[in-house]
């Protein structure tokens, strides 16, 4: 029995947990979908077919999901993480084995009546059985080796599987949502100083690595890093996505072209204009004013979240629910980086706005445990 | 594992903190975000602007229509016709096999075509248009069109192309068009854009090429907007293009084809000119080609007959050849010698046969000799020992002066390709040349138009023109650009003397109407279209003394290339000289078999428009030339303009 279970008598029961759910953070996250509804109208030429609307049927799913996660107590969820986290694993090892080509990646498995990417399904069991583990584990024990080591196992072997797919996008988010967590768990500085050390002679290993028969990375990503690098130097080709972007995004100027009205995205020069570079669309067609408010919104989710994370005792709940704010975070920092030129293609889509099922489904499934930890969170004194 | 409340309250506490530090980062990113993203979309938004348009917008040239020529009655010289063509879009074929296969089922496809067709598909972009066949009729046209919808992708298109209706009569004239090549890029300094429009077609020879500034006109322009692939999205504005200006010609297409037809099969060439403007009528080169076979482009078997030909039907001998106008020179020589008073009118000279000069015997074509010659019976027996004896008095240099007032060794400036200069030869330029000292031997060759004379067919009408009306005509060969009239010669007088060039002229006039006269065969014989003219036959060949020892051998013996050039000039009628002729007849032997009988022709359908009555003829030859106008009539029906019926 642990802490949370002693105060289940002031937890709402049955519908009246309704009640009790982050409405602002529903009516954020819907706000946002709404973005993406539109610039999937615009991209399409004025059309709902063939994005916004299969996007709004997977919003409703999502947004199902979420409540159903919700109403869930979030006790349960905790007891389920170890199971999730090896469900995710052994979906990922299955990935390789029998896994769908897609766009030079292994990253599907066909599961009948949709694509399932593990790689997504990871960002979110990791980060539960993460915040498990840190609820279990007592806070004197943090920072002792041992006990740094195993969350470490935890996020690199998931990480290590992503990363053979390739999927460098995800690798890094399962890796900064992972150190994330146990930065806020409580780990010492000095190994974050000590890992971040390491990481920058691990990106000094991957360019001194390149053109070797051990170099680290696929050709295509070390030529994504070179054309992040230096765009210009290939416009028509490697550097021909991010050229188109940037170019979609400063036109924008202000206020924007216009709804429908932006000439980059209409006319084709915006490479993925409907899922990892949508952000541009909506810069191009609505300028500052848009991008801004987009950003603006963005944030709000994530403060509600540490809003939420911060009123509730809970240690699991308090992990989960910043774990799902780091995770929403970064993908919509790298994503906009990624446009603006700040950092290289990597393939992260703008949570909630591109279009695609997988990772929207999952982040509402985080949201799920957010509103979940919302609801059951212990009440009153004790 | 057991829980210590201040343990845990510890943990809580430290989560919090860490939480506020991580969402302070978080935060200070966004920040950076809209930082970037004002520096991008406020700052540099004009420059990104910029790029987005010129990623968007391109230019697209619109080719524009080419003018269309016509001779002086108005009849079409040159035009465009609309061609049709096959094209495909392999991107909507689809099955590019199989469509093709369908395709080959209703049209004719040329093999060659379609492997060119093939290797440009693989190269072009899956959306650009690649020509199937070219050049098809209005029957495959229908044909595809009817079939559309069993044939995706492929879709006929339209386009100009250059037609000449009177082909190889007008081939050296107006030349030809073709698509521009690279070597014509590399010739054009900065050339327009317009050129590089595919299956352009510019001027290659002749009028075609000279006239190409005005024929050609302005290319218009569309901007149309593109997306990344560089497909055609739509059309944002239009600026239409000029269309070439239409030339008129001073030239007469029924007597240009009846000239063309009556040097017949000869290595020839032929100058009908109006005296009074200098309006070239005709002006004919034989044999010829036909220039549509030069607009898309002359098969390698075709080119080569062309050029192998030993009477070289490329090359525009009424101004590109050159010869030694030999007796038809005389009248320059005589003229020049009565300008400066050394020789008078009445004055005689002794002909023997021969003339002795510095040594050298100097032979009279007539062997035996004239006797007393003066300077009308020069002209009318065409003695040369006259011509020797009066240039020894009065020099080269008076001569040349002469040659080059009346036309000859200057260069004529008509719109045809390499006119030719000539040559009046002068001390001068023997030593700038040469760096000889001219010889009197030379002056006595120049006298008779042998030596380094040499003249085009051109040239000789000009002289002929300005002998019969004592001015400076100049040729004309456009009559008008868009209707606006091209400015005359300014045909001043050329200041001799008017009784000088009347004696001259009755010279000319004893050679057609005098019994004894050279070309009295060649006469005409209807009252007031009276004929002068001037004999020429010259040497392409030294006669050796050995050769005349054994008797000088008849032309017909001697091979085609050794043999002499016939010459012969005209002007009638005599009493108010309406038309200059020049004829040359390459290695046809005498000027007075050769030449005069095609000048009379000639002249006498210049000078009734048309066929002229038998009546024009001394009795003896009518029945001959009736079978001859009877036999050319049928040729020119044969050769009728090539009508294009595809419109």
């Amino acid at each position: 029995m642990s802490y949370l279970e002693y105060n289940v008598k002031s937890t709402p029961s049955g519908l009246r947990k309704v009640l009790y759910l982050n409405w602002p953070l529903i009516l954020l996250l819907c706000s946002v979908a709404g973005v993406g509804f539109l610039q999937l109208y615009s991209v399409a030429g004025g059309s709902l077919s063939p994005w916004a609307e299969p996007q709004m049927k997977r919003f409703i799913l999502g947004l199902s999901v979420m409540l159903v996660v919700a109403m869930v107590p979030v006790w349960f969820w905790r007891n389920m993480s170890v199971a999730a986290y090896l469900i995710s694993v052994v979906l990922l090892i299955a990935v390789e084995l029998v896994g769908i080509e897609g766009k030079g990646a292994q990253r599907w498995i066909d599961i009948g009546f949709m694509r399932l990417q593990p790689s997504e399904l990871m960002k979110i069991t990791l980060i539960m059985l993460l915040a498990a583990y840190y609820d279990w584990l007592p806070g004197h024990r943090t920072s002792r080796p041992f006990w740094v080591l195993v969350p470490l196992v935890i996020i690199l072997f998931p990480t290590y599987l992503v990363l053979r797919q390739p999927d460098l996008g995800t690798s890094i988010l399962l890796i900064t949502a992972g150190g994330g967590l146990m930065f806020l768990a409580g780990v010492h500085w000095a190994y974050f100083t000590a890992v971040i050390a390491a990481g920058i002679g691990l990106i000094t290993a991957v360019f001194e690595s390149r053109g070797t028969p051990w170099q680290l990375l696929k050709d295509y990503q070390y030529r994504r890093i070179d054309t992040f690098l230096d765009p210009a130097s290939d416009p028509l080709g490697a550097g021909y996505h991010i050229t188109q972007s940037k170019i979609a995004l400063g036109s924008g100027g202000w206020t924007g072209r216009g709804f429908m009205q932006g000439t980059q995205s209409r006319l084709n020069f915006l490479p993925e204009k409907h899922t990892d570079f949508i952000f541009t669309t909506l810069a191009e067609e609505f300028g500052f004013v848009g991008g801004i408010s987009l950003l603006a919104l963005y944030m709000l989710i994530i403060i509600f979240c540490i809003a939420t994370a911060m009123a509730t005792r809970d240690r699991f709940s308090s992990l989960v629910t910043l774990g799902v704010a780091i995770t929403f975070f970064l993908f919509f920092a790298v994503n906009m980086s990624m446009v603006m030129g700040l950092a290289p293609v990597v393939g992260v889509p703008l949570p909630m706005v591109s279009y695609g099922g997988s990772a929207m489904l999952v982040l509402m499934v985080g949201f799920g445990l957010v509103q979940s930890a919302h609801i059951h969170r212990p009440r009153g004194r004790n | 594992m057991k829980r210590n409340p201040k343990d845990q309250e510890q943990s809580h506490r430290k989560l919090g903190r860490r939480a506020l530090v991580l969402g302070g980062l978080q935060l200070a990113f966004a920040g950076t975000l809209a930082m970037r993203m004002r520096y991008m979309q406020v700052e540099q938004a004009d420059q990104f602007r910029l790029l987005a348009e010129e990623n968007r917008i391109n230019i697209r040239l619109i080719a524009p229509n080419r003018g269309e020529l016509f001779d002086r009655n108005g009849k079409v010289l040159a035009r465009n016709v609309p061609s049709y063509r096959i094209v495909m879009v392999r991107e909507d074929a689809g099955d590019v096999d199989k469509v093709i296969g369908d395709l080959s089922r209703l049209v004719a496809l040329n093999p060659e075509e379609l492997e060119q067709a093939m290797t440009e598909m693989r190269r072009s972009a899956p959306f650009l248009p690649v020509t199937l066949a070219d050049r098809v009729s209005w029957d495959d046209v229908s044909r595809v069109a009817v079939n559309a919808p069993a044939l995706p992708g492929v879709t006929p298109e339209v386009g100009l192309t250059r037609v000449y209706p009177h082909g190889a009569d007008m081939a050296h004239v107006v030349g030809y068009v073709g698509p521009v090549s690279d070597y014509d890029l590399q010739q054009i300094e900065d050339p327009e854009p317009v050129l590089r429009i595919p299956r352009f077609q510019i001027g290659k020879v002749g009028l075609e090429a000279k006239r190409e500034d005005v024929l050609r006109g302005k290319a218009g322009a569309k901007r149309v907007e593109v997306n990344a692939t560089g497909r055609v999205m739509r059309e944002l504005d239009r600026r239409n293009g000029q269309a070439g200006a239409d030339l008129q010609l001073t030239l007469d297409a029924d007597l240009q084809s009846y000239v063309q037809a009556r040097l017949g099969n000869e290595s020839a060439s032929a100058v009908v000119m109006d005296c009074e403007t200098g309006d070239i009528r005709a002006i004919v080169s034989s044999p010829s080609f036909d220039p549509n076979l030069f607009v898309q482009g002359i098969s390698v078997a075709d080119y080569r007959a062309l050029t192998n030909d030993p009477y070289r039907p490329l090359a525009n001998k009424s101004v590109q050849g050159t010869y030694p106008p030999g007796s038809t020179f005389k009248m320059i020589t005589a003229l020049a010698a009565l300008e400066a008073g050394t020789v008078g009118p009445e004055e005689t000279v002794w002909c023997p046969g021969h003339l002795e000069v510095s040594g050298r015997r100097f032979h009279c074509w007539k062997g035996g000799g004239h006797g007393h010659v003066d300077l009308m019976n020069s002209l009318k027996q065409s003695c040369d020992v006259y011509y020797y004896d009066v240039a020894m008095k009065v020099g080269i240099d008076n001569i040349s002066a002469m040659a080059q007032r009346l036309g000859l060794g200057v260069r004529h400036d008509l719109p045809m390709s390499a006119v030719a200069s000539g040559l009046a030869p002068d001390r001068a330029w023997k030593k700038r040349v040469h760096n000889q000292d001219w010889l009197i031997g030379d002056t006595a060759n120049s006298a008779i138009g042998q030596g380094y004379m040499l003249a085009s067919p051109l040239q000789l009408a000009v002289m002929t023109a300005r002998l019969a009306t004592g001015r400076a005509i100049e040729p004309r060969l456009v009559r008008s650009v868009d209707g606006v009239e091209e400015p005359l010669g300014a045909n001043e007088p050329l200041g001799l003397n008017e009784n000088h060039l009347r004696q001259v002229r009755r010279g000319m006039n004893a050679v057609m109407n005098d019994r004894r006269g050279t070309a009295y065969k060649s006469r005409i014989v209807a009252e007031g279209m009276r004929m002068a003219g001037k004999t020429g036959t010259s040497q392409v060949r030294n006669i050796t003394a050995a050769e005349r020892a054994a008797g000088v051998i008849n032309n017909r013996d001697l091979p085609w290339e050794r043999r002499d050039h016939a010459l012969f000039v005209a002007f009638a009628p005599v009493e108010a000289p309406r038309y200059a002729v020049s004829v040359v007849v390459e290695h046809g032997g005498g000027g007075s078999t050769a030449a005069a009988p095609i000048a009379r022709d000639v002249m006498l359908q210049a000078l009734y428009e048309g066929t002229p009555p038998l009546e024009a003829y001394p009795t003896a030859d009518r029945n001959r030339i009736k079978a001859q106008q009877e036999k050319l009539q049928r040729e020119q029906d044969e050769r009728a303009p090539v009508r294009s019926d595809r419109a």
